[in-house]
């Protein structure tokens, strides 16, 4: 998937600072005295979100990820060996720890998923941007992935760009979503067959009278 | 007969209110917390025993009972409450609904059980992937605390109190309570050994307890209308109160609804998910409690009741409440293989039973789904799941086998039949 994550890729920057020291320390001290560490998942998630923020600038664009200069950068920062970094940022699939598209659609393919017609949504999706899941358009502006269950499960079938969920979709509506992105509109999140959230279609059985 | 309105606590389960303070308090909440925290924490955990209430995350393990755990006295290491927001069963949905529509219920769920367990800190860990639910539980508390609900003299009680919350960033094993304190010291998820428990040397090692977000937020609302309100909604004794249900699949109107514990599978679906596609004669099988829970086939769904004891008594489990439906046109030995695949890509890799077993189980079950094997490996397969089970660390491995022990249970004829098929077309060819 993605490209292949090494420490001394070609596309690895030298360098990584935080933007803001300020930020960085608010995180930092959320955590009881003496237990920094804890804020290691939120600083790579910071060093993700920031190396996103350029990408989404640049030409071609890219999405977020994070360096091993980052990873480095978090050591330091939390007095840590370098390894206790690289464990962590390995070990939970959200971290990209190579270059991604602009746009990161993470595909659920899970049963309660797949039941709904998932499969039917990756094979649009392959078809429309000419790539295979765990591939990237050229134009930097797509990363397909398959992932495990995002747990909008009344939603199915969903799928996940970079912060947002897309729900209830059909192989129509999943294009029409691409062809936005391609354009670069953002769609509002959440259903994209009308109903309300979590709410039956059609409206609720209960609760009636409140809200 | 179906839960009556007024008996509902989730009031603003669809967000046709507002999320906020000011709607959560139009709504109840936060109505003289201070007098609640007034009455004592013997009070508060034996309203809590009377209530019945069984963790909702899916062990079902008494809430009351899990707070009495608590060292009694405060020594050197100070209490923490966590509260697991880290859903990721397939098949559920339903703490999603609480963080992003009734988030104060948990913020005030969390002061209560937090006062109780002499907590001055709780921490909330959420999937990294409900980014937009994080960010309404940070809104509640930062709202929460500009109001003097939470900080110094939390709501006027006398007693200082914080909440955190926390990103996780995509490992369905974090939802494990002691891969989910590794992951919350800045750690791989990786599940400790029992003992110690966490109420002995929990989060930071000291004491600590972890309860599920709806164990937590039905808590203000059991405390206001008393433990025998609660416990006399339900089945019996021992599966008391109401419950979120997730409705999916294939039915006419998937959603997330509230209901009374024990109701019958067949009337949750029929009256609040629009029923099975086709009808309920096109029923095959559901998974009544998320994937780790065995699949029931039709002639079980018929009469059976949604509570733990029930479903236990079918061999099955009421889990977390998401209830997956599947009618005739699944291919149900697929639908268990992707959830052996889900299994597989989520161990943490630390004990070799599970490890090993579910890349196994997966390879086995890819071969199953085309009836490429022999009837013997399907009792190897069974075989095979119970040396998984009950081998490992945590619960992933049991997890892992249960589902394929269900459908070899239920559907071992379906299994043959694709076998048989299959030798019957390699033969013509």
């Amino acid at each position: 998937m993605k490209k292949k994550f090494e420490l001394d890729a070609d596309y690895q920057p030298k360098t990584f600072a935080f933007k803001s020291e300020a930020v960085v320390n608010e995180i930092i001290n959320r955590y009881p005295k003496g237990r920094s560490q804890s804020a290691m998942m939120p600083l790579l998630d910071l060093a993700q979100r920031q190396v996103g923020e350029e990408g989404a600038k640049a030409s071609p664009p890219y999405g977020g990820w994070i360096p091993r200069a980052a990873m480095d950068e978090i050591a330091r920062i939390l007095d840590l060996a370098p390894m206790r970094v690289y464990e962590v940022a390995t070990f939970y699939s959200m971290y990209n720890l190579a270059p991604v598209g602009k746009y990161l659609l993470q595909m659920c393919t899970t049963t309660p998923c797949w039941l709904c017609g998932s499969a039917d949504i990756v094979k649009v999706t392959e078809k429309n941007l000419g790539i295979h899941v765990g591939e990237s358009t050229k134009d930097g502006l797509f990363t397909l992935m398959e992932v495990e269950c995002l747990g909008a499960c009344a939603n199915a079938p969903m799928i996940q760009v970079n912060d947002d969920f897309y729900e209830d979709l059909t192989p129509e509506t999943m294009t029409g979503l691409l062809d936005n992105l391609k354009k670069g509109v953002v769609p509002k999140a959440g259903p994209q067959n009308g109903r309300n959230k979590a709410e039956a279609v059609g409206g609720s059985t209960t609760l009636k009278k409140v809200g | 007969m179906l839960l009556e309105d007024k008996d509902r606590i989730f009031t603003n389960l669809y967000g046709h209110g507002d999320a906020g303070l000011k709607g959560a308090q139009a709504r109840g909440d936060w109505d003289n917390t201070k007098d609640i925290l007034a009455k004592g924490r013997d009070w508060i955990i034996d309203e809590m025993k009377k209530s019945g209430l069984r963790g909702r995350g899916g062990a079902g393990f008494p809430t009351g009972m899990k707070w009495s755990f608590m060292p009694k006295e405060l020594k050197d290491k100070p209490h923490y409450l966590v509260v697991n927001a880290d859903e990721s069963e397939p098949g559920t949905c339903k703490d999603r609904e609480i963080m992003r529509h009734d988030p104060h219920k948990l913020i005030e769920g969390c002061l209560i059980a937090g006062f109780a367990m002499q907590a001055h800190h709780a921490f909330i860990y959420i999937r990294g992937e409900f980014y937009d639910e994080g960010s309404e539980v940070v809104k509640a508390i930062e709202e929460a605390r500009a109001a003097g609900l939470l900080g110094k003299n939390a709501a006027g009680s006398g007693w200082d109190f914080d909440v955190t919350l926390h990103r996780g960033a995509g490992a369905y094993i974090c939802g494990e309570e002691t891969a989910l304190l590794e992951s919350l010291e800045g750690k791989k998820g990786q599940p400790r050994n029992k003992p110690p428990f966490p109420a002995g040397a929990g989060l930071y090692s000291a004491p600590t307890t972890i309860n599920n977000v709806e164990s937590i937020a039905v808590v203000p609302t059991i405390l206001r209308r008393g433990g025998a309100w609660f416990a006399g909604l339900g089945k019996d004794e021992k599966n008391t109160g109401t419950k979120l249900f997730c409705l999916l699949g294939h039915i006419g109107t998937p959603c997330v609804v509230e209901e009374e514990m024990g109701i019958s599978l067949r009337d949750l679906i029929d009256q609040h998910g629009g029923g099975v596609r086709g009808g309920w004669d096109n029923l095959l099988a559901v998974i009544p409690g998320g994937a780790s829970c065995p699949v029931i086939p039709k002639s079980v769904c018929d009469t059976v009741l949604m509570d733990f004891d029930s479903l236990r008594a079918v061999q099955s489990g009421l889990g977390t409440a998401g209830v997956i439906v599947m009618d005739k046109s699944t291919d149900i030995v697929y639908a268990i293989c992707r959830l052996a695949q889900f299994y597989m890509h989520e161990s943490c890799g630390q004990c070799t039973p599970c490890r090993e077993g579910t890349g196994w189980m997966w390879r086995v079950m890819t071969r199953m789904v085309k009836g490429q094997a022999t009837i013997e490996e399907i009792d190897m397969l069974y075989d095979v799941t119970k040396e998984i089970e009950g081998h490992t660390i945590c619960a992933l491995g049991d997890a892992a086998a249960w589902p394929i022990q269900g459908l070899i249970r239920h559907f071992r004829p379906e299994m043959e039949r694709r076998i048989l098929d299959y030798r019957k077309i390699a033969k013509a060819a």
